[in-house]
């Protein structure tokens, strides 16, 4: 019978190399890299006999998803911009993977890992708040480039000066836009690693029950948990997209 | 939490993965929709210019029926009415051709007449001086009785 407690947190423990502020976290690198590598690897794969009359397999999918993806840029975004598309792609793919490892038994890799002597090794990337939280900080970064780049660092300053009460209330202003600017990318990042890490902490407590039980809660949860998947890496990529096309927007983008 | 390395190498592996699925997926593929696209307005461009070609042949051809038609029947109503013409004339002279060999017919008819009745005189103008012979029982000279016999001939 296994400890829950030592189960747990065993389990939500990453595979660390390093101290203080040089703790790479490899379990996280090593998954996401792994993944980001699959992605290109695909890419590369199709790109290389590209079929415009009769496209097959993996081209259809990939097409489709670019599609899928370009469509709703088109729906928000303002102007035309080179980075947003491969941004929001990326987004979409390597989130959607990475949110797709929580599917795998939460043991299985764990327990590979043992073999090899690692003790503590976390599947999920997208459990791991060092992800969600750079991607979302990449994204906060854009946008400031963004603004900067569409109003000036003047004109983007004044937004936060007059926005949302007019010029008498400045002070307000500043602390009411600030909060707004910070909450983003805030709840960008936390929103996904809260999905991704209770869904892999209902995996864990799901693991802690008799296997009779777990085996019918596993596949529901494991059903259930998909949607959530998709749903994470849609909105994530919505949300920077959105953030993204109010940076760009000509005027009144900053809100 | 503490700020990591990690969270600093995620951000670059998200800033690279990035540019690296701009090269190998977005790129290429965006290229291959926009072509596609632009092939497919193409066709259906050409498919429509053919079709306003077809129309246009459509129109043409009806006026080039239209007029040959109308060619046609100009040619058929010439010919009738040179055929009417020409069936005139031909009835015309048939007619006159009819009445000049009427005519020569009844000539002739007439002339034959006046010859047969000629001959016919002379028959019986020589039936008659034969039956004289025979009643005076003598001979009647001819050359003598030239005269009586013209006389005879007169009357006759």
């Amino acid at each position: 019978m296994k400890h829950p407690i030592a189960y747990m947190t065993g389990h939500l423990q990453n595979f660390t190399v390093g101290h203080g502020f040089w703790s790479f976290q490899l379990d996280t690198i090593g998954i996401s890299w792994a993944l980001g590598i699959l992605i290109l690897g695909a890419g590369w794969a199709v790109g290389r006999h590209l079929d415009e009359d009769r496209p097959t397999g993996l081209q259809n999918v990939l097409e489709a998803v670019v599609e899928f993806v370009d469509d709703q840029i088109q729906g928000i975004f303002p102007v035309k911009d080179p980075l947003i598309g491969p941004l929001a792609l990326t987004v979409f793919l390597w989130v959607l993977l990475m949110n797709m490892m929580d599917e795998l038994p939460i043991d299985l890799l764990p327990t590979v890992a043992g073999w090899f002597g690692v003790h503590h090794f976390r599947s999920t990337p997208t459990a791991d708040p060092y992800t969600t939280l750079g991607m979302a900080l990449c994204v906060f970064i854009l946008t400031l480039v963004y603004n900067v780049r569409n109003k000036g660092l003047l004109g983007y300053l004044k937004g936060y000066l007059v926005h949302p009460f007019g010029p008498y209330l400045f002070p307000f202003n500043v602390l009411m836009t600030l909060v707004e600017e910070i909450a983003k990318p805030l709840s960008l990042g936390l929103r996904l690693f809260g999905n991704m890490f209770a869904g892999e902490l209902v995996f864990l407590l799901i693991a802690l029950l008799p296997w009779w039980a777990g085996w019918v809660a596993d596949t529901g949860w494991g059903i259930f948990h998909l949607l959530i998947i998709a749903l994470q890496a849609f909105i994530f990529m919505i949300l920077t997209i959105m953030y993204l096309a109010m940076a760009a927007a000509e005027e009144g983008g900053a809100h | 939490m503490t700020i990591s390395v990690t969270l600093f190498v995620q951000m670059a592996s998200f800033l690279l993965l990035v540019f690296f699925i701009n090269r190998v997926l977005w790129g290429p593929l965006t290229a291959l929709l926009a072509r596609r696209q632009k092939r497919i307005a193409d066709g259906l461009a050409a498919a429509e210019e053919g079709r306003r070609a077809l129309d246009r042949a459509h129109n043409q051809e009806e006026e080039i029926l239209k007029l040959a038609r109308e060619r046609a029947a100009a040619i058929l109503d010439h010919a009738d009415h040179r055929a009417r013409g020409l069936v005139d004339e031909a009835r015309e002279r048939a007619q006159q051709e009819g009445e000049q060999m009427m005519a020569l017919l009844r000539a002739e008819a007439a002339a034959e007449t006046t010859r047969l009745r000629e001959a016919l005189r002379h028959d019986v103008a020589r039936l008659a001086l034969l039956g004289a012979e025979r009643v005076v029982q003598r001979e009647i000279d001819g050359r003598l009785h030239e005269d009586l016999l013209h006389q005879v001939m007169e009357q006759l």
